[in-house]
């Protein structure tokens, strides 16, 4: 397990996370979310919490956040459940972090319908800005991730960057991102092609027309 | 090709805006109730009509899925829909389409498939990656409350139902159904045995169906426009539309929704400009995401794109997501990379999967460069039908078929790299 997180040295986070307390409104929030399961079932609300968690440490410390030991303890308290169980869901689930991750996340999926489209192309123009696989550049920006298949697949290749895609990248694309991002702008979400809106074929759909100037009501056509 | 008015997700591409009132005046959510008065089995029975089988990959009918719910719950057991929306399968990208831009007829769907069941509430399984669409599916959710068609005398039908968005956290496994539900119940996704199966004893203990996203939201069109209407498209035992998914080296990939059936060729020359370089240049199709074996050019073509079509090629519909491969391409790195896929994505739990998908993957990693003895090409092949029905789920069987479909159809390929490197370092020596 070559490439499996190397857990921070606990006492050190202890010292820094151990006082971790829900903000108010993160409070609500955690409410509203328990609130979804049946009384009792409590439990399966450790996801969301989980994930909530790690928003708050991502808001805190200006980062995508990750899970210190003594969150996950928070958590698993707040659900009334042993700290063995959430910490089992915190490892088995990818979107947790276990160590510290830099301000943007940067996970290039690699699975066979990217890596067809370009993927290399994606990951090449990331590591040629200093991005290693796995570690935080040292001035804390970005984290290189390579992840598997997002679901995505027409639209490949495609860069999830903590919470948007990018979508039909290329070498130059890529890069335009990084560096927006890292001028602190917010570069466009979604394609990166001139004339493509979403998932149909560039350049314009082939079904469905009517619908790309308005409301098209079909019915009346049944 | 299927006609406009003919298609169920009229706003797939998202030029309209997904909110409910533009659902609304697109057809959705129209007299929900009466649909609703035909009763719970009659609905059952024009679903079993239509010959809908599930979009998830299996293709297992889903009227008779819902017959197995109880026909009385008993009120400390009640029964739960659970609509598998954790798209992770390699090629697919379908259900996020529906979420994102056409939520509510899901979340109609959703009201009618739990009425029909006699469940007491759905639980929406949303990937976690998908985040912008969850965004969507939760506030789309939200609406429907505010406007009264979920919750207590839900569109005024007089039946209580609740619709729940519950976020996964990047596991591929939880798409299978066991698994799904032991992650809604907060715990690692690890399928369960079968027998029980969920109709039985589900999440929480409690009768439970899950079906996929594309299963639930077709439900409410086809009730609106009948069973023989759905069923008119596509071939025997092979009904309705379908949303397709081409990825890969055609022209312009993109996601489409047409009938059941339609060939290859036909599918992508209509939709995807052709393949890149010309139908000279393709050399292999997986046709149904990454879990089915590839299929090579000549057999392809003019197949239809259906679950009996495709199986007939030694392949399956899969959840209709076709990636196509040039003659550019490499093709043991392709498969190659799935089985990296797979072997990130076992959960661990039964040995030969947990182990068999690292050893294939690295044995797989030295096909690709040729580093290795042309015996061990039937040692893999042999190794690979150790895992294959021999786990828990379905994982170790997909982690399986891709590469004994590699060895089927390009073992000469994979002999043509390993001669040449044993010939090189016979050269250097």
């Amino acid at each position: 397990m070559a490439d499996a997180p190397q857990i921070p040295d606990e006492a050190e986070t202890r010292a820094r996370w151990g006082a971790f307390a829900w903000t108010a409104e993160n409070a609500e929030k955690a409410k509203a979310v328990i609130a979804r399961y049946p009384a009792g079932r409590q439990r399966s609300a450790v996801m969301p919490l989980l994930d909530l968690a790690q928003r708050q440490v991502g808001a805190e410390t200006q980062t995508q956040g990750w899970l210190p030991v003594p969150v996950i303890e928070y958590v698993a308290a707040h659900l009334d459940m042993p700290f063995i169980r959430a910490y089992e869901v915190a490892t088995f689930y990818t979107m947790y972090n276990l160590v510290p991750v830099g301000r943007y996340h940067v996970q290039v999926c690699g699975t066979t319908p990217c890596l067809l489209r370009g993927s290399d192309d994606v990951m090449a123009a990331c590591k040629n800005r200093g991005m290693v696989k796995g570690k935080t550049t040292p001035d804390g920006l970005f984290t290189l991730t390579e992840v598997e298949c997002m679901g995505t697949c027409t639209n490949a290749p495609m860069v999830q960057i903590n919470d948007d895609n990018y979508e039909d990248l290329d070498y130059d694309s890529t890069v335009r991102i990084l560096d927006a991002l890292a001028a602190g702008e917010q570069p466009k979400a979604g394609t990166q092609l001139a004339n493509r809106h979403t998932s149909e074929p560039d350049g314009g759909p082939t079904t469905l027309k009517e619908m790309v100037k308005a409301n098209h009501d079909y019915r009346k056509e049944w | 090709m299927l006609a406009d008015k003919d298609r169920i997700f009229t706003n797939l591409y998202g030029f309209q805006p997904w909110s409910l009132k533009s659902a609304q005046a697109r057809g959705d959510w129209d007299n929900t109730k009466d649909l609703m008065k035909r009763g719970q089995d009659a609905i059952i029975e024009e679903i079993k009509a239509s010959g809908l089988r599930g979009r998830g990959g299996a293709g297992f009918p889903t009227g008779l899925k819902w017959s197995f719910m109880p026909k009385e719950p008993r009120a400390d057991r009640p029964s739960f829909l659970v609509i598998n929306a954790d798209e992770s399968e390699p090629g697919s990208c379908k259900d996020r389409e529906i979420i994102r831009h056409d939520p509510h007829k899901l979340i109609e769907g959703a009201l009618i498939a739990g009425f029909a069941m006699r469940a007491r509430a759905a639980y929406i399984y949303i990937r976690g990656e998908f985040i912008r669409e969850a965004e969507t599916l939760f506030a789309a959710v939200q609406e429907a409350y505010d406007a009264g068609l979920l919750g207590k005398n839900a569109a005024k039908s007089g039946y209580d139902f609740d619709v729940f968005v519950h976020r996964g956290a990047g596991a591929y496994i939880c798409g299978e159904e066991t698994a799904m539900i032991e992650s809604l119940e907060g715990k690692k996704g690890q399928p369960r045995l079968k027998p029980p199966f969920p109709a039985g004893a589900g999440l929480y203990g409690c009768p439970t169906t899950v079906n996929n996203v594309e299963s639930i939201a077709v439900v409410p069109t086809i009730l609106r426009r009948g069973a023989p209407w759905f069923a008119s498209f596509g071939r025997e035992n092979n009904k309705g539309t379908k949303l397709f998914q081409i990825s890969g080296h055609v022209e312009r990939p993109c996601v489409v929704e047409e009938e059941m059936g339609i060939t290859f060729r036909e599918l992508i020359d209509k939709h995807c400009g052709g393949i890149r370089g010309g139908w000279d240049n393709l050399l292999a199709v997986i046709p149904g995401g990454s879990s089915v074996p590839l299929v090579p050019a000549a057999e392809i073509m003019d197949a239809p794109m259906d679950f009996d079509g495709l199986k007939a090629v030694g392949s399956g519909l899969g959840t209709a997501a076709a990636i196509v491969m040039d003659k550019s391409t490499d093709v043991v790195q392709a498969i190659s990379r799935i089985s990296y896929f797979y072997k990130h994505e076992s959960c661990g739990q039964c040995t030969p999967c947990r182990e068999g998908t690292g050893w294939m993957w690295r044995v797989m990693e030295r096909l690709r460069t040729g580093d290795a003895d042309i015996s061990e090409i039937d040692t893999l092949f042999d190794v690979t039908k150790q895992v294959e029905g021999h786990t828990i789920c379905a994982l170790g069987d997909a982690a399986a078929w891709p590469i004994q479909g590699l060895i089927k159809h390009f073992r000469p390929e994979i002999e043509r790299r390993i001669r040449e490197n044993g010939g090189a370092l016979e050269a250097a020596e």
